[in-house]
This record gives structure tokens, C-alpha cells and sequence, in this order.
């Protein structure tokens, strides 16, 4: 059966492609193994669990001893596609990730839920700011981070052919679907989304959304904005950002995520080298986030498509 | 040269022999604990384990990890001697010129997991032997650990999984020397009977004297019969074993630099004049 894709606009949590991609890759082929720490529920992954359990390696609350294992695992020439909670997968079994899998690098796939402020009710300790900072210092790994459903999607296909460690993230909030169906994704390709002149927003994750949305509003006042999805954060697509410093007169970056050492980090390490530009950036202001709903919190928080546009304003001198 | 004829107590001896060696000439290094493990590598390397040193990679190979990954001087020693490599690489332990790195990288040949980090290892030989069963492979995956080993957290997160899971194609040996870095293990954090701890997780236990290598023989061969549950052997072992001035005596466990001296003096302990 044909996997199917969302329309564009619906509003979408990622974690139900991520579902619905790994029922339709095991059909696929026999290569990987999904390596699952009690939360297949949370993550997504539970699907697989039904349709193909002989698929799935459980362990139980124990992710330093999964992370370790999925190492030993790829040895043998499976595929392991570690997934858990983002705080789990990424700080706790962050040196199991760092020397047994990117040292040794093997071929593991690790996919995480509970992500920035997109995690909502459940809070600071599940709402993880750091991962794309701690995970992007790594050597041999790959980070990226899918807009939405559809492009998560071709993001993990992509990422199943790739040889490599491989940080992949999954929202978990509804999330408003950009892509059509069957959109091409190149690991290391950023992706103008929307042309513009003015000011490029540079996002990843849920904010792809949110600035389409700020670039809409900003139409209305006369201002031009460029939207470039960084899907891929490491390796960066340096083209392209560079592209947007050359073209329009300021970047602002946006991200679901700590702005120390995240995505708009890497985008400024990018310009300071190439073509220094001016820069605002969009995210976590350096503190632990809260309970609240996901619709709440972006506009705390200061991520949501209203931060966004005043951003871009202040970028366009307008 | 072929020493797969070699009696293994030769073969251990020549084991502690090079790893003192190249001690001495990566000028640091962990002799206490490289030194304990000797025994058991010949009998692994030699007698036990199926592997092609002339195809490092071969995917149906018995696997072998060094979790203690600081006791990698005898390692790399008894893979050279195995023909995974010419003996001139481990004795340049440390060198930047070499690739007998401090730690155990799997970019030596004969090297299948990384290492150096405590508590790792058990959990990588148990994705390995995870990988084995759904592939229906039948190599068999062992792992030294060591008492630093036994103390870290993810070492007993692999100990549950491979008891719950009923992993007999894993062999954990646990050599247990009884010294760490800084004091000893009754000192720093006394584990208590970890043999009683293991087993109640659902694994098969043996006790043997770590240096006796037909106890040693024995245990793996018991191993390999044992069906639906990883064994774990417990080996008792003298740290520094073989160089009488260093067993037992808490400033080899390392990373020490041995001088000329001490090297010929070490030589001279293992009977090499």
C-alpha cells in the first residue's frame, strides 16, 4: 500500500508520521529494527508495534543500555532506529550516543519526541531546549529536524538510506502541514519555502509554520520575506544561507529550542565565516520552560509567528 | 608467525610480556589491570573465539569487547599475535603515529567496540548478541568487564536486559581484581556478592580463578551449553598478576609511566632475562 500523505494545512502532529513512515518502511524493507524504551506511545512508534512486533527490540526504562546497545546492534548490519523522549535519548544517554555510536560510527538512527515548548502540559523536565546544541558538537552526526508530517516522512527515508549517525527530532503538537505529498528532501539541502526580498527567516521544526504565517502578515505591511526551512542543521547547506546574507538585508532564525548552541548557533557560525550579516534570533531565551498548552506557550516564550514578524520588522527597518 | 600450536600459558605469559612493553614505550599506560586480564585473552583469542584476523570485518565473526578499555595494552598485544596486525603497531601504544590508541577504537583491526568509558561494554556486546538472534546468526558475543565496570550504572541496565531477554550467546567475564584507581574496590564501593546480584537477575554463574586457564577453558566451554540465560563468569583475579612487585599494589592500576628500570625489572619478574 501506497504510504499516505497529509493535505497541506491540516494541522498534524509529527509523531503520527512518524507512525505511520516506520509501518510503511518495515513493509519496505528488512534492514533496520526499531529500539524502543516503554514509550512507543509517546514517541509515535506504537503502529509498528502492532503491525510488526518481530520488528521491535524493547528495553524497557533503561535508555543508556538501549543507546549502547543500538551500537552492538548496528555491528551485526541492522539498522537500529532508537527512539524515546528527547530528554532521555539526547541528555541522559548523551556519552552512550557520543563514544559508542558517532565515535564508532555506526549506522544508528535516533529519533526523538518531546521536543522544545511543542511538548505543552507536560513541562519543563520533558521539554527539551538543548539537543540540537549538544547534539550538533558531536562528530559523525547528522541532525535534522522535519517542518512537518509530510516532509518527516521523506526526511526519515532519506535518513534510513544515509550511511551514519543520524539525530532526527519529532514534534509532537499539532502542527500545520507545509509540504505536498511526495516533496523531494536531500539531506543537507535547505529549502526556500517562500521567496522574498526583504529579510530571510531561516526555521526548522514548528517554526517553518510560523513564519510562513509572520511572512503572510508581513506581506500586508509591504515587507518582503524570504522563508528557508534548515531541515537539515548539521551538515549545514552553507549556499544557502549564505544566499539569504547576500540577498535580503538581515536573517532572523527561528527555532522551537535554546537559542545557545541550536539553530540559529549554527546559522551565525555559518555568516560569521562566509558573509557576516546582521541576525535576530528566535527562541528559548536561555531558561527552562513550563506546563501549558502548545498554542499557549510559543507566545510566552516569544516563538510564536507574532515574534517572528517583529522580528523581521526591526530587520527591514520598517 | 603462527602461534595458534603455542601452549596457552606461553601464550598469556607473552601476552604480559608485551604489554609491559608497550607500556614502557607509550610511556603511560594501565599495567595493573592489562596484567589481570592475560589469561583470559590467550584462552579467548586462542582457544574459544571463531575469528579471521585476516578479515577483521567478517560478519559472522565471534565478537569480543574490552568494556575495561584501559587494560587495552594486552589487547593489542594478543591481536597482534593473533595476525590481526605486526606486533611493531601495539608496541606504539599512545603514539601519534600509530593507531594503538589510548582507548580501543574500532578503527584497529580485531577492535569491535569502542571503550574507555566505564559501563559501556556489556551493552554493546548485548545489542551485538540482539543483532545475532534476529538475524539468526549463531557467533557468540563476550565482554571483560572490570571492577570500575561493575560500579557504573549502565552495566547493571545491560545485566537486567540480557537476563530478561535470556541472552545465551553473551559471555560477560567480570575480572574482578579487587583494586581501582584510587583505593580499593572494599574501600571505594564495596559491591557486596555481585555473583548473587547477577544471577538473581536470571544469569548463569561460574566462579573461577581468573589465572587458571583450564578453570578458565572450562567455563567457556560450560558457557557455550548453556542455554537461555547469558553467563557470567566471575574471575577471580590478582591484579599485576605475574610481576610479583606490581600484584596487588594499588600504584600500577595506572596510568603510569614505567621507566627503563622498571621495565627490565618487570622482564625480569615475568622470567625473561
Amino acid at each position: 500500500m501506497a504510504l499516505e500523505y497529509w493535505n497541506v494545512g491540516e494541522e498534524v502532529s509529527v509523531r503520527d508520521a512518524f507512525g505511520r513512515v516506520l509501518v510503511d518502511q518495515a513493509s519496505e524493507r528488512e534492514d533496520w529494527v526499531l529500539l524502543d524504551a516503554d514509550v512507543a506511545g509517546g514517541t509515535g512508534a506504537k503502529p509498528l508495534v502492532g503491525s510488526n512486533p518481530d520488528r521491535v527490540m524493547q528495553f524497557g526504562i533503561a535508555e543508556q543500555n538501549m543507546m549502547a546497545a543500538s551500537a552492538g546492534v548496528a555491528d551485526t548490519g541492522l539498522i537500529p532506529v532508537v527512539s524515546t523522549f528527547a530528554a532521555f535519548g539526547c541528555m541522559r544517554a548523551h556519552e552512550q550516543f557520543r563514544t559508542a555510536v558517532a565515535y564508532a560510527e555506526r549506522n544508528v538512527k535516533l529519533c526523538c519526541s518531546h521536543i522544545g515548548v511543542d511538548v505543552g502540559p507536560d513541562g519543563a523536565t520533558a521539554q527539551m531546549f538543548e539537543d540540537i546544541a549538544t547534539m550538533r558538537a558531536i562528530p559523525n552526526v547528522t541532525v535534522v529536524v522535519p517542518a512537518d508530517a509530510n516532509e518527516f516522512m521523506q526526511a526519515f527515508k532519506a535518513v534510513l538510506d544515509h550511511d551514519g549517525p543520524v539525530y532526527m527530532r519529532i514534534g509532537r503538537s499539532p502542527t500545520p502541514v507545509v509540504y505536498e505529498a511526495n516533496a523531494e528532501f536531500k539531506i543537507g539541502k535547505a529549502n526556500r519555502v517562500r521567496e522574498g526580498s526583504d529579510v530571510t527567516v531561516i526555521a526548522c521544526g514548528v517554526m517553518v509554520a510560523r513564519a510562513l504565517k509572520a511572512a503572510e502578515m508581513l506581506e500586508a505591511e509591504g515587507i518582503s520575506v524570504r522563508v528557508v526551512n534548515l531541515s537539515t542543521i548539521k551538515p549545514i547547506d552553507v549556499d544557502e544561507v549564505v544566499a539569504a546574507a547576500r540577498e535580503t538585508s538581515g536573517i532572523v532564525t527561528a527555532e522551537d529550542h535554546n537559542i545557545m548552541g541550536g539553530m540559529g548557533s549554527a546559522v551565525a557560525e555559518c555568516l560569521a565565516e562566509h558573509h557576516p550579516a546582521r541576525v535576530k534570533f528566535i527562541g528559548i531565551k536561555d531558561v527552562f520552560g513550563k506546563s501549558g498548552e502548545h498554542d499557549e506557550l510559543p507566545t510566552m516564550f516569544g516563538i510564536d509567528a507574532d515574534s517572528v514578524a517583529a522580528a523581521c520588522r526591526e530587520l527591514a527597518g520598517k | 608467525m603462527n602461534m595458534m600450536n603455542y601452549p596457552l600459558k606461553d601464550l598469556a605469559h607473552q601476552i604480559r610480556v608485551g604489554a609491559v612493553k608497550a607500556i614502557h614505550a607509550g610511556r603511560s599506560g594501565h599495567p595493573g589491570g592489562a596484567l589481570s586480564i592475560a589469561d583470559m585473552l590467550a584462552v579467548l583469542y586462542f582457544d574459544v573465539m571463531n575469528v579471521e584476523p585476516g578479515n577483521p570485518n567478517w560478519a559472522d565473526r565471534d565478537r569480543f569487547i574490552l568494556s575495561k578499555g584501559h587494560a587495552c595494552p594486552a589487547l593489542y598485544v594478543v591481536l597482534a599475535m593473533r595476525g590481526y596486525f605486526p606486533m611493531e603497531e601495539a608496541l606504539k601504544l599512545r603514539k601519534i603515529d600509530g593507531f594503538a590508541e589510548g582507548h580501543p577504537d574500532v578503527r584497529i583491526p580485531g577492535i569491535d567496540a569502542p571503550s574507555g568509558s566505564l559501563g559501556m561494554g556489556l551493552s554493546q556486546g548485548l545489542g551485538m548478541a540482539m543483532g545475532a538472534k534476529h538475524l539468526k546468526k549463531d557467533f557468540r558475543t563476550h565482554v571483560i568487564l572490570g571492577d570500575g565496570d561493575m560500579q557504573e550504572g549502565n552495566t547493571w541496565e545491560a545485566i537486567m536486559c540480557a537476563g530478561h531477554k535470556g541472552m545465551d550467546n553473551l559471555v560477560a567475564i567480570y575480572d574482578a581484581n579487587k583494586l581501582q584507581g584510587d583505593a580499593s574496590v572494599k574501600e571505594q564501593l564495596d559491591m557486596g556478592d555481585v555473583g548473587k546480584k547477577v544471577a538473581e537477575f536470571g544469569w548463569h554463574v561460574i566462579n573461577v580463578d581468573g589465572h587458571d586457564i583450564d578453570a578458565l577453558k572450562t567455563a567457556f566451554e560450560e558457557a557455550k551449553t548453556t542455554k537461555g540465560k547469558p553467563t557470567f563468569i566471575y574471575a577471580d583475579t590478582v591484579k599485576g598478576k605475574g610481576i610479583s612487585f606490581m600484584e596487588n599494589v594499588l600504584m600500577w592500576h595506572g596510568s603510569v609511566t614505567m621507566t627503563d628500570e622498571q621495565l627490565a625489572d618487570s622482564l625480569a619478574a615475568l622470567g625473561e632475562v
